[in-house]
């Protein structure tokens, strides 16, 4: 097994990898300063919240479930985490934590109506949505969260690497898609979570909990939330109740893009990362080449069909 | 791998006691006797509604019956869930192939029992091992001489009778005491099955007792020691398939027959 082959990434990455390529060729060819460090590391600060949102997402996927929930999750959680710090004066760190702890039981809320009174992801998920961004409003009386302690925007300063300014949030970003990539290809959990997705009544028979790998998967997810909602909160300055509203579906077409199939039980969070890069290009590139952003909602809509249509003609064939 | 030191040849391995099973006004299960002796393979056979299916339920652990009890080694065992039966060393090889398909042979062989990589971070974190998981997938499949190249192909691209070979092959790897297996050749081609009939062979010579159920009499009269024919929640007979024929066998099973109408070498 020492062919040469086996230094590709594998197949699963290379379609999104070539996809990623391609569209960033085009807008380099289009777009003048598409092709700068600096724009490179603008559209890196304009991926992390999404590419966040995205892990969970992605987490949930893989056991052929679906999160419409996450964006409005993440408004509530930076709403939690910069009233408790400027109202109740709480320290920066801890409101950081009383934020992502919101969410977290948010995902777990979720998980419960899944496992516990079966309810289909999509259905549960598309209520806890509404009353996310229900809560989001009326604790914030739909009003931004302003003059916030600064330790609660250090993550969207920038950190010079190599000439280029680069945002801490980006660093964390990347670590954590490393974090996840090793406990999902090399953890008995992490393999436990594709079998689940793959075949749940033959995880289920070998003695695995596929409860409590879901109940997990999603109240992990309800995490990512809470430290996309720090991201967010250090990108924007403030918090924001009408945030996460176009990242939540984009992070689903991330995951699409990425190359994980909505079947569950396939797919790789490299590739989710490729997925949100693709966006975050495509958002990006249209942007500098002057397009409105209705066309890129037209634009992103597109791509997510073509992804999934090629998702549902490879299952065929398999 | 492990298997028990071959008790003496006759010794009951797993025995059912009065086993009886309700559901509201159905009964069953009505008082089902059944034993399994070391080192044979006894098929289990029976028309629909004869509480087949129940008794393999019950003996597998995915059912717990009303009343009678269940015996491994002559020690009484209670079982609440499948998990409760591998932990006495019944494994079960289910008939709607109990493998994840786009995981890999050696995943699914490993599958819920997943070898670590050693240090106490790895055990904590737990760090699987895929080398020595592969190097034990590829030793057990040659003990049972299943051709399968790569154990680093994903079960979808096997054969029907491949996957079943690898779930066989699993439940034999594993299994300290029983293997059940749940007509395991049914979906399958004739060269197909008899792939799987030879490993069902190959895994009884090893010295693991294996539950056939089956409805496939030719399949049955090839491979199994002993027949016990299950009728109206009852052991109708337990028949020899070396001195009774294929038609008498299905005229029990029918109740056309009773098992004293056959003669005294036909039942054993």
């Amino acid at each position: 097994m020492k062919d040469w082959s086996r230094h590709l990434p594998p197949m699963a990455v290379l379609g999104p990898l070539l996809a990623l390529l391609a569209a960033s060729a085009f807008f380099a060819i289009q777009a003048d300063n598409f092709l700068s460090g600096q724009n490179f590391s603008l559209i890196l600060q304009q991926v992390m919240v999404v590419g966040l949102l995205a892990i969970g997402q992605t987490l949930i996927i893989l056991t052929a479930g679906i999160d419409l929930s996450c964006g409005m999750v993440m408004a509530l959680g930076s709403i939690v985490m910069t009233k408790v710090a400027t109202e109740l004066g709480l320290h920066p760190l801890l409101a950081m934590v009383l934020g992502i702890g919101a969410t977290t039981a948010f995902g777990l809320v979720n998980g419960l109506l899944v496992t516990r009174i079966k309810l289909p992801p999509f259905i549960v998920t598309l209520g806890t949505m509404n009353i996310a961004f229900a809560i989001t409003q009326i604790y914030s009386g739909a009003q931004t969260v302003t003059d916030l302690p600064e330790a609660m925007t250090l993550l969207g300063d920038p950190i010079m690497i190599a000439g280029t300014p680069v945002a801490g949030g980006v660093l964390l970003m990347l670590g954590l898609y490393a974090m996840v990539w090793f406990a999902l290809s090399n953890t008995a959990p992490g393999r436990h979570l594709y079998a689940v997705g793959n075949n749940r009544e033959a995880a289920r028979l070998t003695g695995i909990s596929t409860e409590r790998v879901l109940l997990t998967v999603y109240a992990l997810a309800g995490m990512f939330y809470g430290i996309a909602a720090l991201l967010s909160v250090a990108r924007t300055g403030v918090g924001d109740p009408q945030a996460g509203q176009t990242e939540n579906l984009d992070s689903i077409t991330a995951v699409v893009l990425g190359g994980t199939s909505l079947f569950g039980g396939r797919g790789i969070i490299v590739g989710t990362l490729i997925g949100a890069l693709i966006v975050g290009v495509f958002r990006n590139g249209l942007t500098l080449m002057g397009v409105s952003s209705v066309y890129q909602i037209l634009i992103t809509g597109i791509l997510v069909i073509l992804a999934v249509a090629t998702d549902q003609l490879s299952h065929k064939r398999a | 791998m492990h298997n028990a030191a071959s008790p003496s040849p006759r010794s009951i391995v797993l025995q059912a006691k009065g086993l009886v099973k309700r559901y509201g006004q159905v009964t069953a299960l009505d008082g089902v006797d059944f034993e399994l002796r070391a080192g044979e393979i006894l098929a289990v056979i029976g028309d629909n509604g004869a509480g087949k299916s129940s008794l393999i339920k019950a003996l597998s652990g995915a059912l717990v019956p009303d009343e009678g009890e269940i015996l491994m080694n002559g020690q009484p065992i209670h079982m609440k869930s499948p998990i409760d039966a591998r932990r006495h060393g019944i494994e079960t090889v289910y008939q709607d192939l109990a493998v994840a398909p786009a995981m890999t042979i050696a995943e699914n062989l490993f599958l819920g029992r997943e070898l670590f990589k050693p240090g106490a971070l790895n055990q904590l974190f737990k760090v699987i091992d895929k080398k020595r998981m592969l190097a034990e997938a590829i030793e057990r499949m040659n003990d049972l001489k299943v051709g399968i190249r790569s154990m680093t192909q994903a079960v979808e691209t096997l054969s029907g009778g491949q996957r079943q070979c690898v779930a066989v092959a699993r439940a034999a790897a594993f299994a300290r005491h029983v293997v059940i297996m749940d007509e395991p050749t049914a979906a399958l081609g004739v060269k197909e099955g008899n792939m799987v009939l030879e490993l069902i062979r190959r895994v009884r010579d090893k010295g693991l007792p294996v539950i056939l159920i089956s409805h496939n009499m030719p399949h049955v009269f090839e491979i199994a020691d002993r027949i016990h024919v299950q009728r109206l929640g009852r052991r109708a007979a337990i028949l020899n398939p070396k001195a009774v024929s294929m038609s008498d066998t299905v005229a029990v099973m029918t109740g056309a027959m009773t098992a004293d109408q056959l003669p005294r070498e036909a039942l054993c």
